[in-house]
């Protein structure tokens, strides 16, 4: 029993459709989630992101194909017992507005079981402490998300589903946010994490997956993206003044030049050529200054995998 | 179980919050504050309990009140909060789809018991005390309490259902009202309009009875005319209600069927709801 929870994903999908009416919002995905793994969903809105969340919840069941969660149906009343260990945000997450900030976070921990010291310690976290007395109804946008994280993290939840969860958070709180949920991986949890701030993801996750109009494009680690993408590495060289187009001639027509300054070169190459590249750069010895490298970032990849699914 | 109480509880809490217990306690005080004193009037000639004419009178003014009461409590329960997005995160905690139902049910329940124990209850013992007046007949008030907080979960559960139907709250709240017109107002027209041009008598007594069987409204009124000497004296019904047949026993069953018939139907049709 123990070996068979290491072994089988947490989450499986297989196959797996989802249609409402005449429109199909997700066709043929699979998608397996390992236990441990942090899983971003990038996607443009209505790329069926939501859905898959709410398939994996178990608030809706597919059109066809097989959803599994810890082993089972997570659409079975069977299930339920299972969302003690969850944590879920909705996309703009909403309250009761007549209650007030606390009474609202000790409902749902008496709901999960979590003690009324949990709500007092969330609160705390997401810097509510103050509003707590407070009714929903007067909070703002960026607040309502931070108690909907704090509801989120009650009785700290080994599987976690969070859509577009720093919607609306100031920078400081989106760190606060990925220590949290960093925490929590440490101790073993596994997140599937639903987002368009992509810079700020990109060093948290473990595997991506992109999706457009409801099927699955691209899927793997960065490096794996980055790889199957084949994007162009960046560099930035910078020399004395006026050498640059001497260090150009130097480097020869083998290497993509794409702009060359008074005191800078910019190139770009294949990430296997890398190497390569900055040897030829180091042989120049000391008319080049400095090296800037700059890997592809991953709102590139995004669109890259966005404009081949285009054309 | 504790979870179907920890839902009831919010309900219940929600209920005093937003006032909706001090309102229905006040119009349900006022209604028998007013019958009361108007009530009393006939008491003189005809020997009979004043809490006999106050039963006589809130039951016949209850079955438009409670129901009206109890649909607005009830109509918003499942659409609103599938409109704000709350039904979402509330189905991804450990709860199941019954345990709501029942919760929500529960909380509603315990609301309209608080306003019925306080708004008819606590004036009358009041108005006893402060008058003098006899008790004697106190059985009949308590059962009609008891038989209109049954009236009210009638029209809690057929509040869920319509909640649960619809996709809009503009819609449940046209359909409760829909609800409310049928049962309390439209059922009897008729009935009264058919028996009125029915000359060949072709309804018979049983028909009639079961007739009025079906419907809750019916049920409950006859229930409070009839169940107890007194009142059916005064209300002039006496022994009509036994001889069609309409027991105590098949009274309080009708009822019950209607608690329970619509809130399994809005429980079947909400498991099958994909959000």
């Amino acid at each position: 029993m123990m070996l068979d929870s290491i072994i089988q994903p947490v989450i499986s999908m297989q196959n797996v459709s989802k249609t409402y009416g005449r429109e199909t919002v997700l066709s043929d995905m699979d998608l397996d989630i390992q236990s441990g793994e942090c899983v971003v969903l990038v996607g443009h809105n209505g790329a069926g992101k939501t859905t898959l969340m709410k398939l994996m919840l178990g608030l809706t069941r597919p059109t066809s194909g097989r959803v599994e969660v810890l082993g089972g149906d997570p659409a079975f009343a069977s299930a339920v017992a299972h969302h003690r260990t969850w944590g879920y945000l909705p996309e703009s997450v909403a309250f009761n507005e007549a209650m007030t900030g606390s009474e609202v976070l000790t409902f749902y921990a008496r709901l999960k079981g979590s003690s009324p010291r949990d709500c007092e310690n969330l609160l705390d976290i997401v810097g509510l402490s103050g509003a707590a007395a407070r009714r929903v109804g007067t909070y703002s946008k960026g607040m309502r998300q931070r108690l909907g994280l704090a509801q989120a993290m009650l009785g700290n939840p080994r599987l976690l589903f969070l859509d577009e969860p720093t919607n609306g958070l100031d920078p400081s709180l989106r760190h606060l946010f990925y220590d949290l949920i960093n925490a929590l991986h440490r101790a073993g949890a596994t997140s599937v994490i639903s987002s368009h701030a992509l810079d700020e993801i990109e060093a948290r996750a473990n595997r991506f997956v992109i999706v457009k109009s409801g099927r699955m494009i691209a899927s793997g680690t960065l490096d794996e993206l980055f790889r199957q993408a084949a994007l162009p590495v960046r560099m930035r060289i910078s020399v004395a003044p006026g050498q640059a187009a001497g260090v150009a001639e130097r480097l020869g027509s083998a290497i993509d030049i794409s702009e060359i300054g008074d005191t800078t070169l910019s190139l770009a190459c294949f990430n296997g050529d890398k190497m390569a590249v900055i040897r030829r750069i180091g042989d120049l010895g000391d008319s080049v200054n400095d090296l800037q490298i700059q890997p592809p970032k991953l709102d590139e990849v995004y669109n890259h995998f966005m404009n081949r699914e285009a054309s | 179980m504790k979870m179907i109480w920890v839902l009831a509880r919010k309900e219940l809490r929600d209920g005093f919050r937003n006032r909706w217990i001090a309102a229905a306690i006040i119009v349900l005080a006022i209604l028998a504050l007013v019958l009361s004193v108007l009530g009393s009037a006939p008491t003189g000639s005809v020997r009979v309990s004043e809490l006999d004419i106050s039963v006589i009178s809130l039951a016949s003014l209850s079955v438009y009140l409670i129901p009206l009461i109890a649909l607005m409590l009830s109509f918003d329960a499942m659409v609103g909060e599938f409109e704000r997005g709350t039904m979402m995160l509330l189905l991804a905690y450990p709860v199941t789809r019954w345990q709501i139902i029942i919760g929500k049910f529960l909380g509603h329940v315990l609301i309209l018991l608080i306003a019925i124990l306080i708004g008819y209850g606590g004036t009358s013992l009041i108005l006893t005390l402060v008058t003098g007046g006899g008790i004697e007949g106190w059985q009949a008030y308590v059962s009609m309490m008891a038989s209109s907080l049954a009236l009210g979960a009638v029209f809690i559960a057929l509040g869920y259902l319509v909640s649960v139907i619809v996709r809009e709250r503009a819609t449940a709240v046209g359909a409760a009202i829909g609800l409310w017109l049928v049962f309390v107002v439209l059922y009897d027209l008729i009935l009264f309009g058919v028996l009125t041009m029915d000359k060949e008598q072709q309804i018979s007594e049983q028909l009639f009875a079961a007739l009025m069987l079906i419907s809750p409204t019916d049920a409950y009124r006859i229930l409070n005319l009839s169940l107890f000497d007194g009142v059916s004296e005064a209300a002039g019904l006496a022994g009509v209600a036994s001889e069609a047949g309409l027991t105590g026993g098949f009274l309080i069953g009708s009822l019950s069927l209607w608690v329970i018939l619509p809130l399994i139907a809005a429980l079947l049709l909400f498991q099958r709801r994909e959000l």
